[in-house]
C-alpha cells in the first residue's frame, strides 16, 4: 500500500505537525481531537464521509428488514501484503451484513489509538478505510475516537459497526442446512491468514501471496439474483473454513463432508502451511463466502458466483450429510478420512 | 516455494499401497517414531489403507510430550519472576504444568513471548539489557543445533541476560529403550528424518544388529511415509535387519557435520528424564561447563520444584507405543485439546492430540463428543 497521503496539506494549525505521533490530548475531546478529525480523518475519509459530527447519526432507511452487525480488529501488524487494517475494518462489518443478504448502508467507525502511534500511519489506515468503504458503497456516518497510554495498546484498533437492508423473501440462517446440501465456497481459501503471517515478526518468509480482503456483497446480490433459495451464506474469517463449517453443523444438526482434493488451496498457501505446521482449513480468509444450497441448485448459483470477479474460483468442496451429526469430516486425498475440527484458539507454528 | 505437493500424489500413494498389499503375507508392528509423523498418517489416513495386521505404533518422537513435568514447572516458575522474558516456541504454551501453563502465566500478566527463532530470544536480550531473557530450549537433535548456536552467540556477543532453560532429549536412546522394556511389541522402525538430517545415520546399524530390527530413515509427507513402510514391510518380510534410507533428499550417513560441531561444543550427553517413560540414560543435552554460566536452571532459584502428574493420564504408556491414546479411559472426556492432562493431547505432535483431532468420530459415542465441546 503506498503512502500517497500529503501531510503538508494538513498542517495548520499546529497539533498535527508538531506531534508526529499520536499523544494524549488527541482522544481528550478538545482542540487536538477535533483538529484529528477534521484534518486527517474526514478528508481521508473522502466521499465515502457523511459526518454531521452531531452526537449520533440520523440516517433514512428503507421499509423492510434491517441487519445490524458490529465487529473489532486488533489485527498485527496493521499493514500486511494486500490491505491494512483499515480496509479490513470496513470489509469485515460489510461482509458480516452481507452473509445475512443485506445490502450495507452505513458504517460507524471507532478507534483506540496508543500513544506513540505514529500520525503518518493513522493517515494510511484512513484513507485505506475511506476507500474501501468507497469501493463497498457505503457510507462513514458516526465514529469516536480514544487514545490510551502508550504500552496499553498496540497502535490502532478499530470498531466498526454498519446497518444493513434485507431484501424481501431472502431468508438465510446456518440453521437451515439439510441433508443433501451442496457446499461451496467462492474461491481459494486461507490467502488472509498466510499473507498477515508472512509479514509477522519473526516468521517472515518470501511469498507473494496477498490478502483477499474484499467486499462481497455485490457477489451475494448475483447469487440470490439467480432466484435460488440459498440457505446459508458465511464468510470464514477468523478459525477459516474448519470452524465456519462446524458451526454451520451446529447450528443446522447436519454432517458436513468435505472432498480435500476439491478443496481450492493456492500451492503458495498450501506450502507455507506445511511448513508452518497449519492446516489451510483453519486458516483466515477475508474475501470469501462459503454457500449451502439444496445440491439440484448447485450449479445455477455457482455459474452466478463466477461470473463475478470475487466469484471466479467458485467450486463446490461438499455436501451435507446425516451420517456424524454436527461434526464436519474430510476424505483426504489418499483416500481415508479425518476430522475436520474447530480450532481451539490462535494457531501456533509447531516447534520442529 | 513448491515443496510439498509432490509428495503426497494420490497415484503415486496408490501404487505404494498396492505393493504394500501385495508384498505382506503376516501382521506386522512397525513403529514411526517422531510425532510429525503420527501426526502425517492420521492426518491423511494412511493406516486406514494398509493391510489388515499391518499395524502403526505411535513413539515418544514429539518432544514437547516428552518434556519432564519438572521442567515445565521450572519454565512456570521462572517465567513468573519480575523482570524476566520468557520465550518458547508456540506449542509449548499450552502443555499443561502440575498446576497451570504458561498462557495462564502470560494472562496473568507474565512477560512470556512466542518466538519462531531462539536468536529472535538472543535479539530480545539484546534491546532489552535491564531484563533477563531465558530461551525455552526443548526438543530432540532438529532444534538442538539452533539452541546451541544461540548460546554460542551470546557467549561470542557478551550478551550477559541470555540463558536456556535446557531439556534436549536424543532419539536413538529412547529406541533402545523401547526395545529393552519387556513389554514391547515393536518389529521395526521408521526413524525420524528430520533427526537423521542432522545426526546422521551412524548410531542405526548399532540397534538393528543388538534388536534385529529393520531401521528405515522415514521423511513426513505421505509418499515418504508409505515408503518408508513399504521398505520396511519388505525386510520383515525376507527376515532382513538392516538400516536403509528412504529420505535420501534431505538425509546423508554423515550428517550435518557444521551442526553436530556447534552441538558437541556447546553440550554435552547427560542422563535425562522423558515425561511418561522416566529416566533413560546418556539421552540428552545439558550445557557444557564453557556454557555452564548460561544455564537458566543455575541463573534462576528454581530447585525447590514438586510436580504433580494426574493420575488418569497414561500418556507414557502412548509414548512407549504400548497402547493407543483411545484406549486411555480419560480420552475424549476428562482429556481434551482444550483441557488436557498430558502433554500428548496438547501437542501439536502429540498422538493423543491426532487422534482426537482426526479420528474422534471413530473412538469416541458422538453424546460424548459434544458433551465435550459444549463444556
Amino acid at each position: 500500500m503506498s503512502n500517497d497521503l500529503d501531510f503538508e496539506g494538513w498542517v495548520c494549525p499546529l497539533p498535527l505537525r508538531d506531534t508526529p505521533t499520536i499523544v494524549m490530548g488527541h482522544g481528550g475531546g478538545g482542540a487536538m481531537s477535533g483538529e484529528l478529525i477534521e484534518q486527517l480523518f474526514l478528508p481521508a475519509f473522502g466521499g465515502a464521509a457523511r459526518a454531521e459530527l452531531g452526537d449520533s447519526a440520523v440516517l433514512e432507511v428503507p421499509a423492510g428488514r434491517l441487519a445490524f452487525s458490529t465487529d473489532s480488529f486488533v489485527v498485527k501488524p496493521m499493514f500486511f501484503p494486500g490491505g491494512c487494517i483499515g480496509d479490513l475494518a470496513v470489509n469485515g462489518t460489510v461482509n458480516d451484513l452481507a452473509m445475512s443478504g443485506a445490502t450495507p448502508l452505513y458504517l460507524s467507525t471507532a478507534f483506540i489509538l496508543a500513544e506513540g502511534t505514529p500520525i503518518t500511519d493513522i493517515g494510511r489506515v484512513a484513507m485505506a478505510i475511506g476507500k474501501a468503504a468507497e469501493v463497498a458503497g457505503v457510507q462513514l456516518v458516526t465514529g469516536d475516537t480514544k487514545v490510551v497510554d502508550s504500552g496499553s495498546g498496540d497502535g490502532i484498533f478499530i470498531n466498526t459497526a454498519g446497518i444493513g437492508v434485507i431484501p424481501d423473501g431472502v431468508d438465510i440462517s446456518p440453521a437451515r442446512a439439510q441433508v443433501g446440501d451442496a457446499v461451496l465456497v467462492s474461491g481459494d481459501i486461507g490467502v488472509h491468514g498466510i499473507a498477515v503471517m508472512s509479514c509477522r515478526e519473526g516468521l517472515e518468509f518470501g511469498t507473494t501471496v496477498e490478502s483477499d480482503c474484499a467486499p462481497l456483497h455485490g457477489l451475494v446480490a448475483d447469487m440470490l439474483a439467480t432466484g435460488v433459495d440459498v440457505h446459508v451464506l458465511r464468510d470464514p474469517t477468523r478459525g477459516g473454513v474448519s470452524a465456519t463449517l462446524n458451526e454451520i453443523a451446529k447450528a443446522s444438526g447436519v454432517g458436513v463432508e468435505l472432498v480435500e482434493k476439491d478443496l481450492p488451496i493456492q500451492a503458495e498457501v498450501k506450502d507455507a502451511c506445511g511448513l508452518l505446521g497449519l492446516d489451510p482449513l483453519q486458516v483466515a480468509n477475508e474475501g470469501k463466502l462459503i454457500a449451502i444450497v439444496a445440491a439440484e441448485d448447485a450449479e445455477e448459483v455457482l455459474a452466478a458466483m463466477r461470473q463475478h470477479p470475487r466469484g471466479a474460483g467458485a467450486r463446490r468442496i461438499g455436501t451435507c450429510v446425516a451420517e456424524h451429526p454436527q461434526m464436519v469430516v474430510a476424505r483426504t486425498g489418499l483416500g481415508g478420512t479425518r476430522v475436520v475440527d474447530l480450532p481451539i484458539g490462535e494457531q501456533l507454528p509447531r516447534i520442529c | 516455494m513448491k515443496y510439498l505437493d509432490e509428495f503426497s500424489d494420490p497415484v503415486l500413494a496408490g501404487k505404494l499401497v498396492e505393493q504394500i498389499h501385495a508384498v505382506t503375507t503376516q501382521p506386522w508392528s512397525m513403529m514411526e517414531v517422531c510425532g510429525g509423523q503420527t501426526h502425517s498418517i492420521i492426518r491423511h489416513g494412511i493406516d486406514q489403507l494398509l493391510p489388515e495386521g499391518v499395524e502403526m505404533i505411535h513413539g515418544p518422537g514429539c518432544p514437547v510430550c516428552v518434556t519432564p513435568l519438572e521442567i515445565i514447572d521450572k519454565a512456570l516458575a521462572i517465567a513468573q519472576q519480575p523482570g524476566v522474558i520468557f520465550c518458547s516456541f508456540g506449542d509449548m504454551l499450552r502443555v499443561p504444568g502440575s498446576s497451570e501453563d504458561l498462557f495462564s502465566i502470560k494472562s496473568a500478566g507474565g512477560d512470556v513471548r512466542v518466538v519462531y527463532s531462539p536468536l529472535d530470544a538472543l535479539k530480545l536480550a539484546r534491546e532489552n539489557p535491564d531484563r533477563q531473557v531465558v530461551f525455552f530450549g526443548i526438543g530432540f537433535e532438529t532444534t538442538a543445533p539452533a539452541n546451541a548456536m544461540t548460546v554460542y552467540q551470546a557467549k561470542k556477543q557478551g550478551i550477559p541476560n541470555f540463558s536456556l532453560l535446557v531439556s534436549h532429549v536424543l532419539v536413538p536412546p529412547a529406541m533402545a529403550a523401547i526395545m529393552d522394556s519387556p513389554k514391547c511389541r515393536v518389529q521395526a522402525f521408521l526413524a525420524a528424518g528430520h533427526v537423521c538430517s542432522v545426526m546422521g545415520t551412524s548410531e542405526y546399524p548399532a540397534l538393528t544388529e543388538k534388536y534385529k530390527v529393520p531401521i528405515v530413515v522415514t521423511g513426513f509427507e505421505p509418499l515418504d511415509i508409505l515408503e518408508g513402510i513399504r521398505r520396511t514391510v519388505i525386510q520383515l518380510e525376507s527376515g532382513r535387519h538392516e538400516l536403509e534410507n528412504a529420505y535420501s533428499r534431505a538425509v546423508t550417513a554423515e550428517g550435518n557435520l557444521p551442526a553436530m560441531a556447534m552441538l558437541r561444543d556447546v553440550f554435552e550427553v547427560t542422563d535425562r528424564t522423558w515425561r511418561g517413560i522416566g529416566m533413560i540414560p546418556q539421552s540428552g543435552w545439558k550445557l557444557s561447563e564453557r556454557y555452564a554460566e548460561y544455564d537458566a536452571e543455575a541463573r534462576f532459584s528454581v530447585t525447590d520444584i514438586h510436580t504433580d502428574e494426574s493420575a488418569l493420564c497414561r500418556s507414557g504408556e502412548v509414548l512407549q507405543g504400548l497402547i493407543k491414546p483411545h484406549e486411555c479411559a480419560a480420552f475424549g472426556k476428562e482429556c481434551t485439546p482444550r483441557k488436557p492432562l498430558g502433554a500428548t493431547m496438547v501437542s501439536s505432535e502429540g498422538a493423543c492430540a491426532a487422534y482426537y483431532t482426526y479420528r474422534r468420530l471413530d473412538h469416541l459415542e458422538l453424546s460424548e463428543t459434544r458433551l465435550v465441546d459444549s463444556r
